[in-house]
């Protein structure tokens, strides 16, 4: 994985100590809260309902053990013995104290980390498939590219102010692990007739209070115009941006407004300008840090055998590792999703166990998921039954990826201060209601949010619930037909909507009518996209 | 009644004002009528709020203190679905007060 030179560790060094000296002197009632909020945003510092939080970057979901371990220690020493893995492969700690919050980043830049960038009007924390360079389908590594992003993205003057945020996302295989058409802009790395690596580039997409499916708007572009591309989306964006609302300054109001054809045009427009700067990276530049993601040293002539007596293993290996590249290894995915328990949260403890795991067993790499679990990108099957032995140990070892006990739910109304209802207890109940018939459910991927603001990709579930306010009580609506994948939809409302015992019995009823109305093969999404939304609200409003 | 809340500046704790001071138990606080404005400007200057804010509540019988709205009773206990990090970690019931 990528290493910081000592450019990029002083920059975060100072980085650090600028915001000690900012914290400092807002402690010292020297800069006002409205002086010093954009100022601790910009290092991922929020204040919510209890504490501060701290959103910390994971670039493109990759990270060793070493800075696990650090995760960890961070949550033991500075926060209360856990962390939360978010919808965009970063962790969020949510009781920091303003007083201690530089000597986290400190802590974190010790291990080439940060916190920059990861809120506020900026160019978010890049995402990626989570099993780049293990994944057997991908065409390249794209972890390079994400890289790349991330130097040309952090701290660019022209895009320290940008109207909104902006998340970038970077896949390599025609599978879609990374919610890629739900960003603002996004690259899928693909070959042409010729054999040439290129990109796909995606622009306008976004969730929240307008959810938009980005649209294509280069088939093909060489990969050593990267950089002007994305800076002429940015510019034409920067420049026409609706700053004077809050809810139309995103990228995909912009699209929505001036058309797909004509923002393509402008873009182009713009693109062809900056080729004549020439300010794209060189091929050695790329080389370099292509360099840093080299495959492991993979061992040969290893045996694809796995000895499945042991029936809660073998239904582990089924559910949760995926085909690699490499003979003989496997994709291990860690699911954060115990039965009942709260999407995404781990403890220090087991964060330093998956840290052990990940040096001894996956080349020292560990990776995190927009769907808030982890993954050992490099496992010998014949390790598979140690590792799994382990985790199941530190309840990690739940064989439920892509069930409906995977759910993902933002933090809610327990922890953030923009939501209007609770997430995580909507997700226990549910995550019980239906643990008894998730294998005979198949894939089902639900998403809830607790709030308009979508953290919880509420629209790209197949089944989807809303947290709103109605009336100073909690109300959920519920959506059907969402998809974060490459066959991204967006899901619809059902109708009117339900309290938390109400909105779980409803998505049971939506499961029986799934159940009893599928073909061969279906999965509830295929079920709902064939047969429409009407058999679901019959059966849910009944 | 009318309540004064915030986060203390150096530690994000949620805080309420009991008159004189900020006390991180919600029954502690006092009704402050209409002068939250001035309140929140003498502690938001000494630097020992941030964030403050004014909100109806109601006095319980047993002398306790419960916000109007949800989300302040959420910041007022802690999260409801870690009852161990909340005020009220022995107390089973006290979620309930929440919802």
């Amino acid at each position: 994985m990528y290493r910081y030179d000592k450019y990029d560790q002083a920059m975060v060094d100072t980085r650090v100590e600028e915001f000690r000296d900012q914290a400092r002197r807002r402690i010292e009632g020297k800069l006002t809260d409205d002086q010093f909020k954009p100022l601790r945003l910009k290092n991922g510092l929020y204040l919510q309902l209890h504490a501060y939080m701290l959103r910390v970057a994971i670039p493109y979901g990759t990270l060793d053990s070493r800075q696990m371990r650090m995760l960890a220690e961070i949550a033991r020493k500075y926060d209360r013995g856990y962390g939360h893995f978010t919808t965009r492969q970063n962790i969020q700690y949510n009781w920091i104290k303003l007083e201690e919050a530089a000597d986290i980043l400190a802590d974190l830049a010790s291990v080439e980390m940060h916190a920059i960038q990861t809120s506020g009007e900026s160019i978010r924390n890049v995402s990626a498939d989570q099993y780049a360079g293990a994944a057997a389908d991908e065409i390249m590594d794209p972890r390079p590219w994400g890289e790349m992003m991330r130097q040309m993205t952090n701290f660019m003057p022209e895009f320290s102010y940008l109207p909104r945020k902006f998340k970038i996302a970077v896949i390599a295989s025609d599978t879609d692990r990374a919610a890629l058409r739900w960003h603002d802009g996004a690259v899928k790395i693909v070959k042409n007739a010729a054999g040439e690596i290129g990109f796909e580039v995606y622009a306008g997409g976004g969730m929240g209070r307008t959810p938009v499916i980005s649209y294509k708007i280069r088939d093909f572009l060489p990969t050593d115009q990267l950089f002007s591309y994305f800076q002429a989306i940015l510019r034409v964006w920067n420049r026409h941006a609706r700053r004077d609302n809050i809810h139309k300054q995103r990228m995909k109001i912009l699209v929505l407004e001036l058309g797909e054809e004509e923002f393509r045009r402008q873009v182009e427009e713009e693109f062809e300008h900056f080729l004549t700067l020439a300010e794209d990276f060189p091929q050695a530049e790329y080389d370099r840090i292509a360099a840093y993601f080299a495959p492991p040293p993979f061992e040969t002539g290893l045996s694809e055998e796995i000895d499945r007596s042991d029936p809660d293993f073998a239904l582990w290996v089924d559910r949760q590792t995926v085909a690699h590249k490499a003979p003989g290894y496997a994709i291990v995915n860690i699911s954060l999703k115990p039965v009942g328990g709260i999407p995404g949260d781990i403890s220090a403890e087991q964060m330093d166990l998956v840290a052990d795991l990940a040096e001894r067993y996956s080349f020292d790499e560990l990776r995190a998921t927009h769907a808030q679990n982890l993954v050992l990108p490099h496992v010998r099957k014949a390790d598979l039954y140690t590792v799994w032995q382990a985790l199941d140990e530190a309840g990690l070892g739940a064989a439920n990826l892509d069930l409906a006990t995977d759910i993902i739910a933002c933090p809610g109304l327990d922890y953030c201060s923009l939501a209007n209802a609770r997430s995580i207890p909507v997700a226990e109940k549910l995550s019980e209601r239906l643990a008894p018939r998730e294998a005979e459910l198949g894939e089902l991927k639900i998403k809830i949010s607790g709030c308009i603001n979508a953290c919880g990709h509420h629209h790209a579930g197949h089944i989807g619930i809303l947290g709103v306010d109605k009336k100073g009580s909690e109300n959920y609506q519920l959506l059907l037909g969402g998809s974060g994948a490459e066959d991204a939809s967006q899901a619809k409302i059902t109708g009117p909507g339900f309290d938390e015992a109400g909105v779980i019995d409803a998505i049971e009823k939506a499961t029986d009518v799934y159940l009893r109305e599928r073909a061969d093969g279906e999965r509830f999404l295929d079920t709902y996209r064939r047969i429409g939304m009407e058999p679901f609200k019959e059966a849910i409003y009944a | 009644m009318r309540i004064l809340t915030g986060n203390d500046l150096k530690t994000g704790l949620v805080i309420w004002w009991t008159g004189r001071d900020w006390s991180i138990h919600v029954e502690d606080a006092v009704d402050v009528g209409d002068q939250a404005d001035t309140i929140l400007a003498v502690e938001d200057a000494a630097c020992r709020v941030n964030g403050g804010y004014a909100l109806d509540a109601e006095r319980e019988p047993g002398g306790g203190v419960r916000p109007a709205h949800i989300k302040d009773r959420v910041r007022a206990y802690g999260p409801t679905v870690r009852p161990d990090l909340t005020l009220k970690p022995a107390d089973p019931e006290a979620g309930n007060w929440v919802i």
